[in-house]
């Protein structure tokens, strides 16, 4: 498992560079061409990260995310899901590295319980969609998404049910 | 997005107000807006070095390449990329990355893919259906072994963190199949793009 992602890399950089060499491409020059884009790309995305990552701090600090957990707590009962994974859900679509923060809390809490294994897979079956969504659109300058979000978060809603389904019969 | 924007910000400092957290609001505006900027500035460096070797792939034929053995696919998926489209092997190549779980090389040849889409984008300002299809399957977070996940499991102390493989890869995939259902679904009852599908 560690030597597939380990070989991932090198191998898709090798089989690239092997290739250009076959078709006689000059690699440095068309390197330095395609990179020459980076900056200014990474730059175009400021304003969009700005709003998005601005709202989420708010919302995460204003204490919101604890009025909805406790609102969802009855209907999440119902489901077996345990109080302490309802914050990973929560969090997951906003912010990716909060979500493995809280998820750690659960596992360091209980490394073998139900909690963390609902949690492991949530986490590793989806996305931080607000962030992924951000970046893509802001990179062309996409102000304007249509039915990407509701589609993204319906999706994460799918997912969230499948992984507790999932891990209630397996 | 408006709705959410304004949504996210106006419920905070309420919210904050009736919590007794104004003061964290107030400073996570700076945080954030911090936070934003490193986010970005972190990007340039990997997303430099991927461009860069995107750019040699597509120079000796490879993006094209993969996009033609994928291009059954895409077809179904993707009805609005015209054939031979350098977005289609962007595109795969985009997903086999995020499929192993190479984050780093994801972002920037992902990136790329809609570079190339917003070239055939027929209105600059908005999203096309081929782009919400694009991030549908991107935001499903389609994924072979969830390293970071196991990772945290093992730091734990874990007896089996190996045990989550299985049951992360049903959910993964019955995720990503309901992204696609569901971006094919409002494509067909959203208002079209500029009037005209």
């Amino acid at each position: 498992m560690n030597t597939l992602s380990l070989w991932a890399l090198p191998a898709i950089i090798l089989i690239i560079l092997t290739t250009a060499l076959v078709k006689k491409v000059p690699v440095y020059e068309a390197f330095t061409e395609g990179a020459k884009d980076g900056f200014h790309t990474a730059v175009n995305i400021i304003p969009y990260l700005a709003a998005i990552i601005v709202a989420i701090s708010m919302f995460r600090a204003s204490g919101c995310i604890e009025l909805i957990g406790q609102v969802l707590a009855p209907v999440l009962n119902r489901l077996n899901v345990p109080a302490d994974v309802l914050p990973v859900i929560i969090v997951r679509p906003l912010s990716g590295s909060a979500a493995l923060g809280l998820f750690s809390e659960v596992a360091r809490s209980a490394p073998d319980s139900y909690a963390a294994k609902l949690a492991a897979v949530m986490i590793g079956s989806s996305e931080t969609t607000f962030y992924v969504l951000t970046v893509y659109f802001g990179s062309v300058g996409i102000s304007k998404l249509r039915y990407a979000l509701p589609v993204g978060l319906l999706a994460d809603f799918i997912g969230i049910l499948a992984a507790i389904l999932v891990c209630n019969y397996m | 997005m408006n709705y959410i924007f304004y949504f996210l910000i106006v419920f905070s400092i309420i919210a904050g107000a009736l919590n007794g957290k104004l003061p964290d609001v107030v400073s996570s505006v700076l945080s954030g807006a911090d936070l934003a900027v490193k986010v970005a500035f972190s990007l340039i460096g990997i997303m430099a070095f991927w461009l860069g070797m995107m750019n040699i792939a597509q120079k000796c034929g490879l993006v094209s390449l993969i996009a033609k053995v994928i291009q059954p696919v895409t077809k179904k998926l993707f009805s609005e990329i015209p054939e031979n489209s350098p977005a289609a092997g962007d595109i795969a190549m985009s997903f086999a990355a995020n499929a192993f779980g190479l984050t780093n090389a994801a972002t920037p040849i992902g990136i790329k893919a809609m570079e190339e889409l917003q070239k055939e984008n027929t209105d600059k300002s908005s999203a096309s259906n081929a782009m919400c299809m694009f991030l549908a399957m991107n935001t499903a977070g389609f994924q072979l072994i969830p390293a970071a996940v196991i990772a945290v499991l093992v730091g734990a102390g874990c007896k089996n963190p190996t045990e989550i493989i299985a049951p992360t890869l049903v959910v993964t995939t019955i995720a990503f199949f309901a992204a696609i259902f569901m971006a094919k679904l409002f494509q067909k009852f959203w208002t079209p793009q500029g009037g005209k599908q």
